[in-house]
């Protein structure tokens, strides 16, 4: 191994200054998104924008490190996001939040394809778009309910309900997705439906009853076997779906939720840095493939989707904060909280551009997510600043003179 | 005496408990995964947050405590007074009490009794290991543990029954 040529040798150097001065980059500017308040994602992005080609410098070594790392990154994201949820809670949201799920696949995924297929970029770009548009992200909102302390809400578990069905209906998407891109026929899609669909269906089953068995292969005591029994099985999975043309993400999202209990808890935890770093080289690689001058053209399209999409996307989020019994702020709360679009619709512009559909969808999509991750911080704090409902208030006020007067 | 909790599941984050209180106010505890704690108060609407504090898990453990503790002084008294010979006493400290606004150092009670103080009660909260410099107030209820002769003697202490010159040298 340490017999590599000059050549390489330098080759490998340049990887290592490249490398290197993009994570300090990336740490800086994680560092500025805490002090603004923003989330992470647009900053890597338009980190990646500013690196790449037509950016102000461009990378030559690290390109196919970076790439090989964004694939891993996406695994990462969705086994991460697999194991977050437990299946009992895929099983229950789908239960009670279906209708919602419905409404919110229909207001936000017709937009997107209606906006593509209207601009005469015919019918698989209509279908990456439509996923662009529909998937909020899961990501970005969580952080940001936490960040503003709004976790304990009654509107947020409308919120995270919503987020659930989606992440759920993107397992069946994206090997639909991925069957079409690859340019299967009828037969093929349909396929991809039903090996989607019935694994899907099979996972969460098996997860909810044997659960424990399929985590008893890997131990939680060895945190070390733990950490390359779970990325290796991810890896392996994803790869396979891969080949069988499922979609790795999806594979590696299924992996996520079929772990459970302590071996799901350590893996989160171990994962969580390794996550950090590939999804982060995920980000950055997108806005590299991306020139920066094709941006300002995708402008007026990408302004008109977030303006359709973000009045559909409150729509949803008031709709299912009012089904929850919500009153009026919680509603408005719900409805600008699933404003942002993020890693899902990243990762979709990135399977169609990767397949040749339409390669401005790359920049359209970047443009999309970095302004309603904008305009979704913008506005989170406009609903609390609404007058609460009246009669609660006095009644409120009432108690505390109460509580007051028994002071000593 | 039941107390009315909701539960929300929150998938992918932890869960929610949503406590009643008697005035019709909310307070609501988030556990995330992670072990962070956030307690939440809740708006006049009841949805809302109008305030939220994020605790660590050890810092959780430590509000735990506080809350828990008088019922856990009151356990500890039932135990110890069938523990041979000792008893647990509230004792008063009186209005006139020459310790009132006084810290608990001065009064010296375990050097000149035996006994020891584990806890202070006001107004129904309880400060466990009071520190030497904690200041008495008059209506607190000292929590002392010690034999009958000890404890008594501590009482006299506290309502100044027992003249108490210059604080001896300890």
């Amino acid at each position: 191994v340490l017999a590599a040529g000059g050549g390489s040798d330098l080759h490998v150097s340049t990887l290592l200054v490249e490398l290197g001065a993009i994570l300090f980059v990336l740490g800086v500017l994680g560092r500025v998104a805490r002090l603004l308040r923003i989330p992470v994602i647009p900053l890597y992005l338009a980190a990646g924008l500013f690196f790449g080609q037509g950016g102000v410098l461009s990378l030559s070594a690290s390109e196919d490190f970076l790439k090989v790392s964004a694939d891993i990154g996406v695994i990462l994201l969705l086994v991460m996001l697999g194991l977050e949820y437990s299946a009992r809670e895929l099983k229950d949201s789908l239960r009670t939040q279906a209708p919602i799920g419905l409404l919110d696949g229909l207001l936000n995924a017709l937009p997107g394809a209606l906006v593509a297929l209207l601009a005469g970029w015919g019918g698989l770009a209509a279908l990456a778009l439509a996923g662009v548009t529909w998937v909020s992200s899961s990501g970005v909102i969580a952080k940001t309910l936490g960040d503003l302390g709004r976790l304990g809400n009654r509107e947020t578990p409308a919120i995270l309900g919503v987020l659930v069905i989606e992440d759920l209906m993107m397992a069946l998407y994206l090997p639909v997705l991925t069957a079409l891109l690859a340019g299967g026929g009828a037969s093929t899609v349909v396929i991809a439906i039903v090996v989607a669909v019935s694994t899907v269906s099979v996972v969460i089953v098996l997860a909810t009853r044997f659960g424990r068995h399929v985590t008893l292969l890997i131990s939680a005591d060895d945190r070390e076997s733990l950490l390359l029994g779970v990325l290796g099985l991810t890896l392996l999975v994803a790869g396979i779906a891969d080949q069988l043309k499922v979609s790795a993400a999806v594979g590696a999202f299924l992996v996520g939720i079929a772990v459970s209990g302590t071996v799901a808890e350590t893996a989160t935890e171990l994962l969580a840095p390794l996550r950090d770093v590939f999804a982060a080289a995920f980000f950055v690689t997108f806005g590299l493939s991306t020139n920066p001058g094709d941006l300002v053209p995708m402008l007026p399209m990408a302004i008109l989707l977030v303006v359709v999409t973000s009045s559909t996307k409150m729509a949803t989020g008031y709709v299912a904060a009012r089904r929850a019994n919500v009153k009026r702020r919680g509603r408005w709360r719900a409805a600008v909280a699933l404003i942002p679009r993020g890693e899902f619709s990243v990762v979709i512009a990135a399977l169609a551009v990767a397949a040749g559909v339409d390669d401005r969808i790359g920049p359209l999509t970047a443009c999309y997510v970095l302004l309603t991750i904008v305009l979704a911080a913008a506005v989170q704090g406009l609903p609390n600043r609404l007058a609460a409902t009246p009669t609660r208030r006095l009644r409120g006020r009432r108690d505390r003179s109460e509580l007051g007067g028994r002071e000593p | 005496m039941g107390v009315e909790i909701t539960n929300r599941v929150l998938p992918g984050i932890g869960v929610c408990q949503e406590v009643a209180l008697h005035d019709g106010r909310r307070v609501g505890v988030v556990t995330r995964r992670n072990g962070l704690r956030d307690i939440v108060i809740y708006d006049d609407d009841g949805d809302g947050a109008d305030a939220t504090v994020a605790l660590t898990d050890d810092e959780a453990n430590a509000v735990a405590e506080i809350l828990g503790a008088p019922q856990l002084t009151f356990r500890l008294a039932a135990l110890q007074r069938q523990a041979d010979g000792l008893i647990v006493e509230q004792l008063p400290v009186p209005a006139d009490s020459p310790f009132a606004h006084r810290p608990l150092g001065d009064t010296q009670a375990r050097t000149r009794t035996g006994a020891s103080i584990v806890a202070v009660l006001r107004q129904g909260a309880a400060m466990a290991s009071p520190t030497p410099d904690f200041v008495l107030f008059p209506g607190d209820l000292v929590v002392t543990v010690g034999t009958q002769a000890s404890v008594n003697q501590v009482a006299h202490l506290l309502d100044g029954s027992t003249e108490v010159g210059p604080a001896g040298t300890g």
